[in-house]
């Protein structure tokens, strides 16, 4: 029991400690090269078992976007979870880290979110016969883009960034809230309409030959998630740095001048 | 006058990404619009190309009441107006660079959307030629709003007030046009080429009258 | 060139502002108008400029040798307003090299003009992070990156500390000796010896208000 508590004491002193942006900066120094090569030898392997997975029966070769499609929906719900917590770490316990955690994950969620909605447009295709159909999981993954995109405008368009990530934290915080109430008026407006063009098709029992290779790359997707996350948090950080440094470069012109004028 | 345009494409590209706001705001339009009418696909790509045209009519309004008031405010606008350049060219320009910052994005965003109404490419071909060739006009005549509701506080309500009634002729003959293109007895060429003559003559009726205000707008 | 003024009248919501005024400037010659809050002087400044029409009278720019004014005036005048005419999210430089293309007839550089208002090395810092001295003078190496031969400039010190208005001053005088003009309107001094100077006419509003109320009287 005690030994638990000094651990977790231990992490969350080591977790206060990366508060500090050198501190953050010299750890992603060695953890992004690290991150990036098991997320290359995973997508390595998820690539080669995915490409070699036997054809679908029922959808042909066509079931090979799933090994893209599917991870890429899960990291864009996912990023969104990292997202609400960093803003609960903004809010609640004013963790430094966490504001240029939710600027940095808001472009990575989108582009995974866009990633999903566009191979799950090339899979529908051939399956409905259209590129896209109203149906109720779609339409739940395109609003979660939208979000994405109107929190991407909104730290874009406000410059100071501590104003920006209070703004931030809390528009992301009132989408996460809201998140399973649109998605339960998604669903209840979707079977309202029940519309026929619609075939689904039955769900098999996933066999193991397609499930391998989807494990695979999900674990790639979360570890590239990561990867990209943390390369954006420094990038965030060195762009923080440079906003302060042109300040004070402002400012030291005018006290050199004021020492040369008097 | 080069510089004007730079000059104004720099600014909406760098402050707060403009064009992409515009976007969104198209993109949520038409994604709104399946929640009131039903997911129907075969009605949605019935009515795709006129929600189309007002989602894109909508979004060109947005930012149009800033198109001279951000330059009145900064003092920007008193300078530009004592130079020997001629006002109805700096208002064309003016139109010019937001078109090109934030029309022009819009509508090449215009197929993505059309795969959402389920259009076929011969629509989506349609909506996009049309739109292209239309959505300049809202701009020239969305400038003679703005340089109408230039020293409001909040213009931008009030402009759209004043400018979607002028706006209409282009909405009818830009979705006439479009179904023009896609049902068959109704023509395509005619409409079309009213919609060319109408951003035409509005490219030089609303620089002149937007400038003409310019000049009474600087006490 | 000379600006000549007659029988200028402004009026500011159909509210009389100022009446009757005459004068003139040659090269090399300044106007400081001075007076108190609401006496007039951004209202006179800005219909020199153009920018307001006159309730009656007329602003010519006469070419020596000609008697025929050069229309616009206008034209010929930088206006330097209570605004700084910079856009914050453009550096330094992009605003710099936009009036200069836009004014045309370029002058000096736009690093040379840093220097001379005090501020090098300045060139790439978005305007959004300078103090608004260093706007304000910003906007004043506006004035200098493009030729004009007539300032028009409303409170131009304003913001500025007392080294940034010496050096203000020194680009006034500059400007007058290479035979421009200056109009400015000021409730401080310019920082230039008028009182000297007989280059530096000074014209006071709150004493044209009552001298024309005077006449409204007689």
């Amino acid at each position: 029991m005690t030994d638990v508590t000094t651990k977790s004491v231990g992490f969350w002193a080591w977790f206060w400690d990366l508060a500090n942006p050198t501190r953050f900066l010299a750890v992603a120094s060695w953890l992004i090269p690290v991150l990036a090569i098991i997320t290359v030898t995973l997508l390595g392997i998820g690539l080669y078992l995915g490409f070699s997975a036997p054809q679908d029966y029922q959808q042909g070769a066509t079931v090979q976007i799933m090994f893209i499609h599917v991870p890429s929906s899960w990291i864009a719900m996912m990023c969104y979870s990292v997202m609400s917590v960093s803003a609960l770490g903004s809010l609640v316990w004013r963790h430094p880290l966490a504001d240029v955690s939710i600027r940095a994950a808001a472009p990575i969620g989108a582009a995974f979110t866009f990633l999903a909605l566009l191979t799950g447009s090339l899979w529908g295709k051939p399956m409905w016969g259209t590129w896209w159909v109203w149906d109720a999981r779609l339409t739940s993954v395109l609003i979660l883009f939208i979000i994405y995109m109107g929190l991407i405008a909104l730290s874009r368009a406000i410059e100071e960034p501590i104003t920006a990530a209070r703004s931030l934290a809390i528009i992301t915080l009132i989408g996460f809230i809201n998140i399973p109430i649109i998605k339960f008026s998604v669903n209840w407006w979707n079977t309202l309409h029940q519309p026929a063009s619609v075939s689904r098709l039955a769900k098999p029992a996933m066999d193991v030959v397609f499930l391998y290779p989807l494990l695979t790359m999900a674990l790639a997707y979360t570890t590239l998630f990561f990867t990209l996350h943390l390369m954006a948090m420094r990038n965030e950080i060195l762009r923080r740095r440079i906003r302060s440094m042109r300040m004070s470069a402002a400012r030291r012109i005018d006290t050199q001048s004021a020492s040369q004028g008097n | 006058m080069m510089s004007l345009l730079l000059r104004d494409m720099r600014l909406a590209f760098r402050v707060g990404g403009g064009a992409l706001t515009g976007i969104l705001f198209f993109l949520v339009v038409v994604t709104i619009v399946p929640f009131a009418v039903g997911p129907d696909l075969n009605l949605l790509s019935k009515i795709g190309p006129a929600i189309l045209w007002i989602a894109a009519l909508l979004a060109s309004l947005l930012g149009l009441d800033r198109l001279f008031q951000q330059d009145r405010e900064d003092g920007t606008l008193d300078v530009i107006i004592i130079q020997s350049h001629s006002l109805t060219a700096i208002v064309f320009i003016k139109c010019l660079s937001h078109w090109l910052a934030n029309g022009l994005p819009l509508i090449l965003a215009t197929p993505i959307f059309g795969l959402f109404m389920n259009m076929e490419p011969l629509a989506i071909a349609a909506v996009l030629a049309t739109l292209i060739v239309g959505t300049p006009a809202i701009t020239f005549i969305g400038a003679v709003g703005a340089a109408a509701t230039v020293s409001l506080p909040r213009g931008g309500l009030l402009l759209a007030v004043l400018i979607l009634p002028l706006v209409i002729p282009v909405l009818i003959f830009g979705v006439s046009a479009t179904y023009g293109a896609i049902q068959d007895p109704a023509p395509f060429t005619s409409p079309f080429l009213i919609l060319c003559a109408l951003t035409l003559f509005f490219s030089v009726l609303g620089p002149i009258t937007a400038g003409w205000m310019l000049a009474q707008s600087t006490d | 060139m000379k600006l000549v003024i007659e029988n200028l009248n402004g009026e500011r919501s159909g509210q009389p502002i100022f009446s009757s005024l005459n004068f003139s400037l040659e090269e090399g010659q300044a106007l400081v108008v001075t007076g108190s809050n609401g006496s007039g002087k951004s209202t006179l400044l800005r219909v020199i400029a153009g920018l307001l029409n006159a309730s009656d009278g007329s602003v010519l720019l006469i070419d020596s040798g000609q008697d025929e004014g050069v229309s616009p005036p206008h034209e010929y005048m930088h206006y330097l307003g209570h605004q700084n005419a910079l856009k914050l999210a453009l550096s330094v430089e992009e605003n710099l090299n936009f009036w200069q293309e836009f004014c045309g007839i370029p002058l000096i550089g736009i690093s040379e003009a840093l220097v001379k208002v005090g501020l090098p090395g300045i060139e790439h810092l978005p305007a959004a992070y300078l103090s608004a001295g260093q706007k304000r003078r910003v906007s004043i190496a506006k004035l200098l990156v493009s030729y004009k031969p007539i300032w028009v400039v409303d409170e131009p010190t304003s913001a500025l500390d007392k080294a940034s208005e010496v050096l203000f001053a020194k680009l006034i005088e500059e400007h007058l000796s290479s035979g421009g003009m200056v109009i400015a309107a000021t409730h401080q001094s310019l920082g230039i010896d008028s009182d000297n100077n007989e280059q530096i006419k000074t014209l006071n509003l709150d004493k044209n208000r009552l001298s024309s109320k005077e006449q409204l009287v007689d």
